[in-house]
């Protein structure tokens, strides 16, 4: 299905196909992305959520075997960054992620928000410290860390540490925020911290969500693409989406009757 | 009735798992109270200061001398020539067979490199002998034909399989999604590898390390051939030295009376190898401990 908004796009997939090996997991994918809007992608396990949310970071480059069709593209530069001719690094220096278990890296809290300007050979001490500092805040966690930015990453909690992976995230100044199931590993406190976070990051930035907690979805989120079996089989607003769904199966997985 | 009887199978199984678990500690216990009681005996008879500072080390002369300085530097010169062929070289394959060989290529270069370990040290010892060192001669004239850096050079080699294949270990035990961390920042293979796994997989790294400089201050056979079975204090790896292993061959080999002074100071270099083998685990274990990171 198609389906056009009435938003400022930030980006926008079509027709996108994509293949592990033999198998076809994403079938003609067709997606507007609002520009600052919160955009949730839902559906029963192994529906190809988080296989299309990975295809904006080309994270599936990593693999052998795995093949992209179609077209991803970001506006305003109208770039389409699935095709081979765009360097993935290019694009994963502006589309940021933060995975399903918060993965801080072995470094104390102030290296691991540091760690993509000094990928991308940032060197000033000042600049850096500046970036840090707003980063943690940004990610509601500045208060917290702020008396022990060299402790290890590993002494925070495990909503800390996902925190501590967003402001990593923004560090960067991302053009888009990729969350792939960010709350599944973390207690209900924790939980509602990072829900808080997106709804407040959405001013700034570009996010699409991976989620499995339909509540979640229709809590942070202004639009929902529900997929099912690598389509989409129902896109709109998220209100629209919760309340009366036009599809059958739609409305079957929202109420929990499968998935 | 049946129950006790399945009570004590089970209190038989545990002893007797237990008892192999202590055996273990028992002989190295045993090892070091025959060390310590041999080298006691010794010390009676040299002071401690003498063995510690003296430079000189004619144990079987008719003038005897015990200064064990000259095995000392003979062992840390070549431990120090082997180590650094060992660990650049071994931590590089590592990284390349874990972060960047495609599977089928690292499932043939790690079998044909762990090969190199079942080498016998033999073979390695007369390697460095016949064909090392005239090789170095070409290049070097004032090459003696027993010196450091031949056998030390074939000793690094020799401990590569070791280091990178417990370095690779450690670093494929690295999760994936630590790694996806690092390249959704956009970082390269290459700063993925060096600023996240190696660290990530410190502890292991250091581990491999350790065991590597174990390894090389432990080797005999290589030496004992190749490096001239002479005690001489000198840094300088273009001349003949003896190590601490390789004068224990010697005197082993010889007829030395059981009993004698000549006799105890195989023990006393033996304390001195266990000591200095010793310093570098408990170095390696504070290592691990204060860089230990858990996933």
């Amino acid at each position: 299905m198609t389906v056009t908004i009435s938003e400022d796009l930030k980006a926008e997939s079509k027709n996108l196909n994509f293949y592990y090996g033999a198998l076809h997991s994403l079938k003609n994918v067709n997606l507007p992305i609002a520009r600052r809007r919160v955009t949730a992608l839902i559906g029963p396990s192994g529906c190809g959520k988080t296989t299309f949310l990975r295809c904006f970071n080309r994270m599936h480059d990593l693999y052998p075997h795995n093949r992209y069709e179609g077209e991803i593209i970001i506006y305003p530069e109208k770039l389409n960054i699935i095709s081979p001719s765009v360097d993935p690094i290019e694009i994963r220096m502006q589309i940021s992620m933060v995975f399903q278990k918060p993965n801080p890296f072995p470094k104390s809290i102030y290296e691991n928000v540091a760690y993509g300007l000094r990928v991308r050979g940032v060197k000033k001490k000042g600049l850096i410290d500046e970036a840090v500092e707003k980063s943690l805040r940004g990610s509601a966690l500045w208060d917290e860390v702020k008396d022990r930015l060299n402790n290890s990453a590993f002494d925070l909690s495990g909503g800390q540490q996902q925190r501590l992976c967003i402001a990593r995230a923004l560090a960067t100044d991302p053009r888009i925020l990729l969350f792939d199931e960010p709350t599944s590993a973390l207690d209900p406190t924790a939980t509602s911290k990072i829900e808080e976070l997106i709804i407040e990051l959405k001013n700034e930035v570009t996010i699409i969500i991976v989620t499995h907690n339909m509540q979640q979805a229709a809590r942070v989120s202004d639009y929902t693409a529900f997929m099912y079996l690598g389509e989409i089989i129902e896109f709109d607003k998220t209100d629209k989406i919760f309340t009366a769904p036009s599809n059958k199966l739609t409305e079957e997985y929202i109420t929990g009757r499968f998935g | 009735m049946k129950k006790s009887a399945q009570k004590i199978r089970e209190r038989i199984i545990e002893t007797g798992l237990f008892l192999s678990a202590v055996s273990s500690v028992f002989i190295t216990l045993g090892i070091v109270i025959i060390l310590a009681y041999e080298s006691f005996g010794f010390f009676m008879a040299v002071p401690v200061t003498e063995f510690l500072t003296g430079t000189v080390w004619t144990p079987l002369f008719a003038d005897p001398r015990f200064g064990i300085l000259p095995l000392v530097s003979g062992t840390l010169l070549i431990t120090s020539i082997a180590l650094s062929v060992a660990l650049p070289v071994g931590l590089i394959s590592a990284i390349y067979l874990s972060e960047y060989a495609p599977h089928r290529l690292r499932e043939t270069i790690k079998p044909v490199l762990e090969l190199l370990a079942a080498v016998p040290t033999v073979v390695y010892g007369y390697f460095a002998l016949l064909f090392l060192t005239p090789l170095l001669q070409e290049l070097l004239p004032d090459l003696s034909g027993f010196n450091a850096i031949s056998p030390g050079i074939i000793m690094g080699v020799m401990i590569v399989p070791y280091v990178s294949s417990v370095s690779e270990d450690a670093m494929k035990a690295v999760p994936m999604y630590i790694r996806e961390g690092s390249y959704a920042m956009g970082a390269t293979k290459l700063q993925t590898a060096f600023k996240v796994v190696i660290p990530a997989a410190f502890s292991g790294i250091a581990a491999a390390f350790i065991m590597g400089i174990s390894r090389a201050i432990g080797e005999t056979m290589v030496v004992a051939i190749a490096a001239g079975m002479m005690p001489n204090f000198t840094f300088n790896p273009m001349e003949p030295v003896q190590t601490l292993t390789s004068y224990i061959v010697q005197v082993s080999l010889g007829d030395v009376p059981h009993g004698t002074i000549e006799y105890k100071t195989i023990f006393a270099a033996g304390m001195t190898l266990f000591l200095m083998t010793l310093f570098f685990n408990i170095i390696g274990f504070w290592l691990r401990k204060r860089i230990r990171e858990a996933y």
